[in-house]
């Protein structure tokens, strides 16, 4: 059946409110009997919340006949990743471990986005506590790609990534710690926005990796992106790692004239790139070039380190934030434990799932005595070579363009088998979660097999403007 | 670099974390394989690099600090709705003290 959001973008959507073509209720409810019917075909919502959604959208219809400012979002159907809590409303984090958690306070991005006159229809699937590059790793079944359904939809935002792709919303709230948003935003066509580290609040984010996780928005097109960070973006007082830089009218910056600007491709991510990939990169550059863009060679030095760096840095984080889950204060605790220590140990035991156990470990060991310098300090350290690679190439260039990923979206099951192959195939989006800077997938065509391919876009520490400004210089051209 | 089943058991014991034996023997492997990649690390001479502590350094430490203002916490039945064995106003544990 064809989805109510079908040709609608946010625009759009407050365009038909303000013309009285349809109220946001009628538009949710529409797009909630919509997304519940098609849900079967990719499990991409863990949860709806109907009552939440009519709430809010009842909100929007009185604003508007009040004559009040509906909002930025006014009507906007989105989903909220799992791992970002919602009150009164389940928040598993695609985990056993909190399959009947109810949180009892919103996450500043959803207080946001509702106050704009977001509507939120529901959950989306993830991996668990956003550990995973395929969304296999969900305790409640893998997501299917919408493109392609015998394939993955990327992770760990895998069900954020989909509902956009499928029409079952509109946009969607997702986090990114090594790429969870770009890579899933690249495998199913749609754009994913990761913004600089500390843009966007975190609070009511279930930590993974601190000094890694962003939360960033999906979206059919690059306005409707840069509309929504827009409003969930700015400083916090619940999150003290928000920053005070001033927010800017991200939609201002989508001129379409980007002439002139400055653009590099670093040497070390254009190597073993799947054909039809490469091609399609290629194609992207080749229009950036015809737009006025000045193309140039750059290098980041470090580059092949990084998955290293990466996966002690962020599994040391992860086994000291996902201590707090052991059976005390979040819902679930094993029923066969006679003491302290055996509650802890058992109920982490059955909660967490094999992906979970295995950064657990890997963290613990590396932060564990003796090894602390050998691991974590040296990855701290080769984290500074990055960042003054990427600091370095920005003296040149006003952005980097690279691809998302080495290939486009696989097969589910295929590469369950082997985690570290699963860890390689992080090494173009890790990078900019290390050195902090923002960075997004957009949409650059599809290969031979009709599979999506996303190109990066990476720019300087909060200019998100300009990198929104190329994105969608790009995308016109490219549509 | 090779991870034995004993290394295994130790840490999972730091980490409070119970492992089958199928699941320590894949953990052995596992480890063993991304902790040689991670080998690679080695490569670089690191001794005058400082480490990346903070991903941004805008401000003075104190700068990010909200104010010092009275507000409602969450209420004791709200912070206690999603405890597994709630009782007496507090989260209830396995006795740890034996009289």
């Amino acid at each position: 059946m064809s989805s109510p959001l079908e040709g609608l973008t946010i625009r759009g959507i407050r365009q038909g409110l303000t013309e009285k073509k349809f109220s946001a209720g009628e538009l949710a409810a529409e797009a909630l009997r919509h997304a519940r019917e098609e849900n079967q075909k990719t499990n991409a919502y863990l949860r709806f919340c109907p009552e939440r959604a009519m709430e809010a959208a009842r909100q929007v219809d009185e604003r508007i006949s009040r004559g009040e400012d509906p909002g930025p979002l006014a009507g906007v159907p989105v989903a909220v990743k799992d791992v970002i809590v919602t009150r009164g409303v389940h928040t598993t984090c695609g985990s056993r471990l909190l399959e009947n958690y109810v949180p009892p306070y919103d996450a500043t991005a959803v207080v946001r986005l509702e106050r704009a006159g977001g509507v939120i229809l529901g959950k989306a699937n993830c991996d668990e506590f956003a550990m995973g590059s395929s969304n296999e790793n969900s305790a409640f079944g893998p997501v299917r790609n919408p493109v392609a359904p015998d394939r993955v939809p990327g992770g760990s935002s895998g069900g954020s990534a989909a509902v956009v792709a499928q029409g079952t919303a509109l946009a969607s709230l997702g986090s990114d710690t090594g790429g969870s948003i770009r890579q899933p935003a690249s495998f199913c066509g749609v754009v994913g926005v990761t913004p600089t580290y500390g843009r966007v609040s975190r609070y009511g984010l279930a930590a993974f990796a601190s000094s890694l996780d962003h939360i960033g928005p999906f979206a059919r097109n690059v306005a409707d992106a840069a509309t929504l960070l827009g409003v969930i973006a700015g400083r916090d007082e619940m999150d003290s790692t928000s920053a005070a830089a001033p927010v800017e009218d991200y939609r201002k910056a989508l001129t379409g004239d980007v002439r002139g600007m400055k653009i590099g491709l670093p040497k070390e991510y254009f190597s073993g790139l799947a054909s039809d990939t490469g091609n399609l990169i290629q194609g992207a550059i080749d229009r950036l070039k015809r737009l006025g863009c000045e193309v140039m060679e750059v290098s980041l030095p470090h580059t092949e380190y990084a998955i290293s760096a990466y996966y002690i840095i962020c599994t040391a984080e992860a086994s000291s934030n996902l201590a707090r889950y052991d059976g005390v204060r979040y819902t679930f605790r094993s029923a066969s434990s006679q003491t302290l220590g055996d509650m802890y140990r058992n109920t982490r035991g059955e909660g967490f799932g094999a992906e979970c156990k295995r950064r657990i470990m890997l963290g613990t060991y590396v932060l564990s005595h003796g090894y602390y310098d050998a691991y974590y300090l040296k990855a701290q350290k080769v984290r500074s070579l990055l960042t003054s690679d990427f600091h370095k190439a920005f003296e040149k260039v006003d952005a980097l363009v690279t691809p998302v990923s080495p290939f486009p979206a696989f097969k589910l099951g295929e590469k369950l088998a082997d985690p570290l192959e699963m860890y390689l195939s992080d090494i173009y989006t890790i990078t900019g979660d290390l050195a902090g800077i923002p960075c997004m997938s957009v949409p650059c065509g599809k290969t031979a097999d009709g599979l999506p391919v996303g190109m990066q876009i990476l720019t300087r520490h909060f200019d998100e403007a300009g990198m929104f400004r190329l994105a969608h210089a790009y995308e016109q051209a490219a549509s | 670099m090779k991870i034995t089943e004993e290394q295994v058991r130790h840490v999972a014991d730091l980490a409070n974390l119970r492992l089958s034996n199928e699941e320590i023997a894949r953990m052995a492997r596992d480890l063993g394989e991304i902790l040689t990649h991670m080998e690679k690390l080695n490569e670089l001479d690191t001794d005058n690099v400082e480490p990346m502590a903070q991903v941004l350094y805008e401000a003075e430490e104190t700068a990010t600090l909200r104010a010092d203002k009275e507000k409602q916490p969450l209420s004791n039945q709200e912070a206690l709705a999603c405890a597994p064995l709630p009782g007496g106003g507090y989260f209830k544990v396995p006795k740890v003290i034996e009289r």
